[in-house]
C-alpha cells in the first residue's frame, strides 16, 4: 500500500485545496490517471497518479487545504499479486513471497553446525538481510522518503538504485534534476499560509482569496529568484520579416485550425536554441548548474484578471511548428479553463514569456527558481531597422534573455540569442 | 440559413470559450473585443477556429483586423456566409 | 604539555603496563591485584616486571576466587584506597558478578551518594587466539546494561596507555576490557603521552559514504576493511566507541547524519547484543537520516570454538565488514 499525496505543482506551491475527486475507494487506477483537481492558489489543477494500483481510502475530503506531501488517499497494490478490492471474503496473504526466496546473506560464513544435543544452545544465525516486503509497496529509504517530501516529489515513481532496490537520496536528487518526476521545490513550510483558511468551499474558492494567495506565491518565488540568483540581461532585436511572410504563405494554404500565429514560431525558435545552450537549460540546485535533457519549455500565460502560469510544452525542441502550435491552444484554453494537469506544472526546464501583439516592446525578464534562464519576446511591431545603408520599416521583436550567472555567462546567452535570431531568418527549418 | 441572431449567438459562444471567465451579458455590440476582452492574437486564433467550427466560414488571416467588434464580427460572417447576403 | 616531543615504539601490552607503572608511581592508594599479576608477571604479561619495582605489597597475587577478590577491591575503594583488580577473562568475572553488578555499581545509589566505590577492574575479552570458548567471550555489553558502571574499551595505544589515570580518577567503578587480539599490536606512542578522556568516541578515519561504528579488537578490522572499501570508492568512516557507557550516542547520530549509512561491527553475539543497543539508537533518533537499513556485523551464535578454521569462521573480519557496508551502497 503507499499513499498519493498532494503533488508540489510548481517552485511556489506549498499547500493546495482538494476540489474534486474522480475517483472513488475501489475505482482501478493506472499511472497518468488524472484522479482529482486542487486549487494551487495559482490555478486549478487536474492531478494525475504516478502508480497503478487500487483506491483504497479517501484521506482528505474535498474542500481541505493541506500542505504538498499530505496523503490524500492510499492506494493498493494492483489486483492479482494481492487481495484484489472485492475480491471475496478472505484475503490473500500479500506476503507471500516464502522468506526462502529471500538469498542468503552473502556475509555469513558457513555457520559451524553443531552436533545435534547441543542445538538448542546455537539460535538461529544472521536473519536473512532482504525481507520481503508486503505487497507492491517500493523500497524508499527513510532519507530518500523526507528529501522528496522536502522536494515535493513522489519516491515511487523514482528507480532505485540502492540496497536491495531502495530508492535512495541520490536518485532522488538525481531525478529532481533531471526532470524525470517533477524538480526540486521549495521546502515544505506548512506555516507559509497562514491567511488561508484550514477549509475553503470548494466549488468556487473565493476569487479574492485565490488572487491574493496567487500574488502572494507569484511575490513569494520571484523575491526568491532576485534574492538567490544573479541575472544578467541581454537583448538583440529580430527581423522579422523573414518569418512573418513564410508564416502568412503558410497560413494562407491553410484552414483556421491549422493556422500558427507568431507566438508559436518565437516559441519554436526558442526551444530549439535552448536544446543547442544546455547551460542555460535546466536548474540550479545543490549549489550547482543542472543541465536538463530535455527541453520542458515553460510557457507564461497570464490569467485573465491577474496572475500568470507557466505550464510545461513537453519536449518543444523536437515538436515540429503545427504541433506547438496545437501544444500551445491546448495548453492556453485549459489555462483559461483551469484543467491544468500537475505534470505541465512542475518541470519546465526554461520559460518563455512573449507579451504578444498588444504587448510592451520588450521584457526584463526574472527568472523561475529553480531553472536558469527566460527567454522574452516583446511585441512585433514595425520599426526602423537599418540594412546595407539604408533605413527603413521593418516588423522587429526584440528578444531578451535573463540568465543565472551561476550557470551561464553572457557570452553563452549571446550565442542563445543570435540562434535564435538565425533560426527566425531561416523560419522553414521551424516548419 | 442563419440570421443575424443566430450569427450573434454563434459569436458569443465563440468569446465564452476563449474567455470563459469574460462577462459576455455586459459586453456590447460595439466595444472593441481585444480590449474589453483583453484578447492576444492567440485569443484571436482561437475565435476564429470557433467561428470555422461554428459556422464553416473560414476567416483568412489579412482579414483577422476586420473582427473588431461583436457586431463587426456578425457582419463579417454575414457578408461571407453561404450564399452571400 | 611539554616543550618536547617524541614518537617510539611499542606494543599494546606495553602500552597497559606504561599506564599502570604512572599510575602506581603517582598515587600511594594505587595497587594491583589478580591471579598471577605478581611472580607470573599476568596471564597475559601486562603486570611483568612490576612486582619487583613496587613489591608484594602493591602487586598482589590472589587465590583463585574472582568473587572474593573482586569483593576485596570494593572494600578497599571504599576504605579509601584506588584498587586496580585484574581478572583473567571476561567469562571468569562470571564469578564476580554479584560482587559487580550487586556491589560495585549499587553502593553509591544505595547509599545516597554517601560511598563511592573508585574501583577500576582490568579484563581480557574476546576471541582470536584459539582459547576456546571459555576464554574467548565478548560479555562486556552485559556489563555495559548496569547502570552505576563504567565500561571501556580501548582500541588503540593512546587509550590503553591513557585510558588507567582518568578511570582512577572517576568516583566510580570502572571496568576496562582488553582484547586479547590487541595485546602485541604495535603501533607508535609519543613521549610524552597524550592524555585521553575516559569516555567519548573518536573518529578513527573519517569518510563520508557509510559508517562504521566499533570498538576494541573490532577496531583494527574495522579499519582494514575502511582501507578495502576506498580501493572501491567507497568513502567509510570509523567510529570508535571508545566507552560503551556511557555511549557517545551524539558521536553517533552526527556520524549517521554526515554518511546516511551504517555498519556495526561487535563481537559479541547478535542476539541482545550491544550492536543492537547502537543500531536501536540510530533507529529510535535518526531513522530519517538513513539511506539503507542498518547492519551487524557479530559473531556466529555458537560458543567460539577452538579449531582455528572455525573460530575465524565465526568472527567479525574485515572482509565481512566490508561486504556489509558495500551492501548499505547498494554495491
Amino acid at each position: 500500500m503507499s499513499d498519493f499525496t498532494m503533488p508540489s505543482l510548481g517552485a511556489d506551491m506549498t499547500a493546495g485545496t482538494l476540489l474534486e475527486w474522480y475517483v472513488r475507494p475501489g475505482d482501478a487506477v493506472r499511472r497518468g490517471d488524472i484522479v482529482a483537481s486542487v486549487d494551487t492558489s495559482k490555478a486549478e489543477i487536474e492531478i494525475e497518479i504516478f502508480e497503478d494500483g487500487v483506491v483504497g481510502e479517501l484521506l482528505v475530503e474535498v474542500g481541505t487545504r493541506v500542505p504538498v506531501g499530505t496523503p490524500l488517499a492510499t492506494i493498493l497494490p494492483v489486483a492479482g499479486s494481492a487481495a484484489a478490492a472485492g475480491n471475496g471474503a478472505a484475503p490473500a496473504t500479500p506476503t507471500a513471497t516464502p522468506v526462502a526466496a529471500a538469498p542468503p546473506p552473502a556475509s555469513s560464513p558457513p555457520t559451524p553446525r553443531t552436533v545435534a544435543p547441543l542445538a538448542a544452545a546455537s539460535p538461529p544465525a544472521a536473519p536473512p538481510l532482504a525481507v520481503p516486503v508486503e505487497g507492491h509497496r517500493t523500497r524508499v529509504s527513510p532519507l530518500a522518503r523526507r528529501v522528496a517530501a522536502q522536494m515535493g516529489i513522489d519516491p515511487e515513481t523514482v528507480p532505485g538504485t540502492g540496497s536491495g532496490g531502495a530508492v535512495t537520496r541520490e536518485d532522488v536528487e538525481r531525478a529532481a534534476t533531471t526532470g524525470t518526476t517533477p524538480p526540486a521545490a521549495e521546502p515544505l513550510v506548512p506555516a507559509a499560509a497562514p491567511a488561508a483558511p484550514a477549509v475553503q468551499s470548494a466549488a468556487e474558492p473565493a476569487v479574492a482569496d485565490r488572487r491574493s494567495a496567487m500574488r502572494k506565491a507569484i511575490g513569494d518565488l520571484m523575491a526568491r529568484s532576485k534574492r538567490e540568483i544573479p541575472h544578467y540581461h541581454l537583448e538583440t532585436a529580430i527581423d522579422m520579416t523573414a518569418a512573418l511572410a513564410w508564416l502568412a504563405e503558410r497560413n494562407a494554404t491553410l484552414a483556421p485550425p491549422e493556422r500558427a500565429i507568431p507566438a508559436a514560431l518565437l516559441l519554436a525558435a526558442a526551444a530549439r536554441a535552448a536544446a543547442k545552450h544546455a547551460q542555460l537549460n535546466g536548474f540550479f540546485a545543490d549549489g550547482a548548474p543542472q543541465p536538463a535533457e530535455h527541453v520542458h519549455l515553460g510557457v507564461a500565460l497570464a490569467l485573465r484578471g491577474g496572475g500568470l502560469v507557466a505550464p510545461a510544452i513537453h519536449d518543444a525542441d523536437r515538436l515540429p511548428l503545427g504541433e506547438l502550435m496545437a501544444a500551445l491552444r491546448d495548453l492556453t484554453a485549459r489555462v483559461r479553463a483551469g484543467t491544468m494537469r500537475g505534470s505541465e506544472m512542475a518541470d519546465p526546464t526554461i520559460t518563455v514569456t512573449s507579451l504578444g501583439d498588444r504587448g510592451a516592446d520588450k521584457v526584463f525578464g526574472v527568472i523561475y527558481p529553480p531553472q536558469v534562464a527566460l527567454i522574452g519576446f516583446g511585441a512585433i511591431r514595425e520599426r526602423p531597422w537599418a540594412a546595407g545603408g539604408m533605413v527603413g520599416a521593418r516588423p522587429t521583436a526584440i528578444a531578451t534573455l535573463a540568465a543565472d550567472h551561476r550557470a551561464s555567462d553572457g557570452h553563452d546567452g549571446s550565442l542563445l540569442l543570435a540562434e535564435l535570431d538565425r533560426l527566425l531568418q531561416h523560419p522553414e527549418e521551424l516548419a | 440559413m442563419s440570421t443575424t441572431d443566430e450569427l450573434r449567438t454563434q459569436v458569443l459562444e465563440a468569446l465564452g470559450a476563449i474567455a470563459p471567465d469574460a462577462d459576455l451579458a455586459t459586453l456590447s455590440d460595439d466595444a472593441s473585443l481585444r480590449d474589453e476582452l483583453d484578447l492576444d492574437s492567440m485569443d484571436m486564433q482561437g475565435l476564429v477556429v470557433g467561428l470555422y467550427e461554428a459556422t464553416g466560414i473560414d476567416v483568412p488571416e489579412r482579414d483577422y483586423g476586420k473582427l473588431d467588434t461583436v457586431a463587426d464580427t456578425v457582419a463579417y460572417l454575414a457578408a461571407h456566409r453561404p450564399g452571400g447576403q | 604539555m611539554s616543550g618536547t616531543t617524541a614518537t617510539r615504539t611499542l606494543t599494546y601490552r606495553e602500552a597497559l603496563r606504561e599506564g599502570l607503572r604512572d599510575a602506581l608511581r603517582a598515587d600511594e592508594r594505587v595497587f594491583l591485584m589478580g591471579e598471577d599479576v605478581g611472580a607470573y608477571g599476568g596471564s597475559f604479561g601486562v603486570s611483568r616486571d612490576l612486582l619487583g619495582e613496587f613489591g608484594p605489597e602493591r602487586i598482589r597475587d590472589t587465590p583463585l576466587s574472582e568473587s572474593a577478590f573482586t569483593g576485596a577491591g570494593i572494600g578497599a575503594a571504599l576504605g579509601g584506597m584506588r584498587p586496580i583488580v585484574e581478572v583473567m577473562t571476561v567469562n571468569f568475572s562470571l564469578l564476580a558478578l554479584d560482587q559487580i553488578v550487586n556491589n560495585a555499581a549499587a553502593i553509591a545509589h544505595m547509599s545516597g551518594g554517601q560511598f563511592a566505590v573508585p574501583l577500576v577492574v582490568r579484563m581480557t575479552t574476546g576471541a582470536g587466539r584459539q582459547l576456546a570458548a571459555q576464554h574467548s567471550h565478548s560479555l562486556e555489553g552485559w556489563y555495559a546494561h548496569v547502570p552505576g558502571l563504567k565500561v571501556l574499551a580501548p582500541g588503540t595505544l593512546e587509550d590503553a596507555r591513557g585510558m588507567l589515570a582518568p578511570a582512577l580518577a572517576d568516583p566510580n567503578p570502572v571496568l576496562i576490557f582488553e582484547h586479547g587480539s590487541l595485546y602485541g599490536l604495535e603501533g607508535s606512542l609519543t613521549d610524552p603521552p597524550a592524555e585521553v578522556a575516559l569516555t567519548g568516541a573518536a573518529i578513527r578515519r573519517p569518510g563520508s559514504d557509510v559508517t562504521l561504528v566499533a570498538y576494541g579488537g573490532s577496531l583494527p578490522k574495522a579499519l582494514d576493511a575502511a582501507e578495502t572499501l576506498a580501493a572501491d570508492r567507497i568513502d567509510a568512516e570509523v567510529l570508535d566507541l571508545r566507552a560503551l557507557r556511557p555511549l557517545d550516542d551524539a558521536a553517533v547520530l552526527a556520524s549517521v547524519a554526515r554518511t546516511h549509512r551504517v555498519v556495526v561491527v561487535d563481537e559479541a553475539w547478535r542476539t541482545g547484543s550491544f550492536a543492537a543497543e547502537v543500531v536501536a539508537l540510530v533507529a529510535e533518533r535518526a531513522l530519517y537520516e538513513l539511506d539503507a537499513p542498518p547492519e551487524r556485523v557479530c559473531s556466529v551464535e555458537v560458543p567460539i570454538p577452538y579449531a582455528k578454521h572455525l573460530e575465524d569462521a565465526a568472527l567479525p573480519s574485515a572482509e565481512r565488514i566490508a561486504a556489509a557496508a558495500r551492501r548499505t551502497v547498494g554495491r
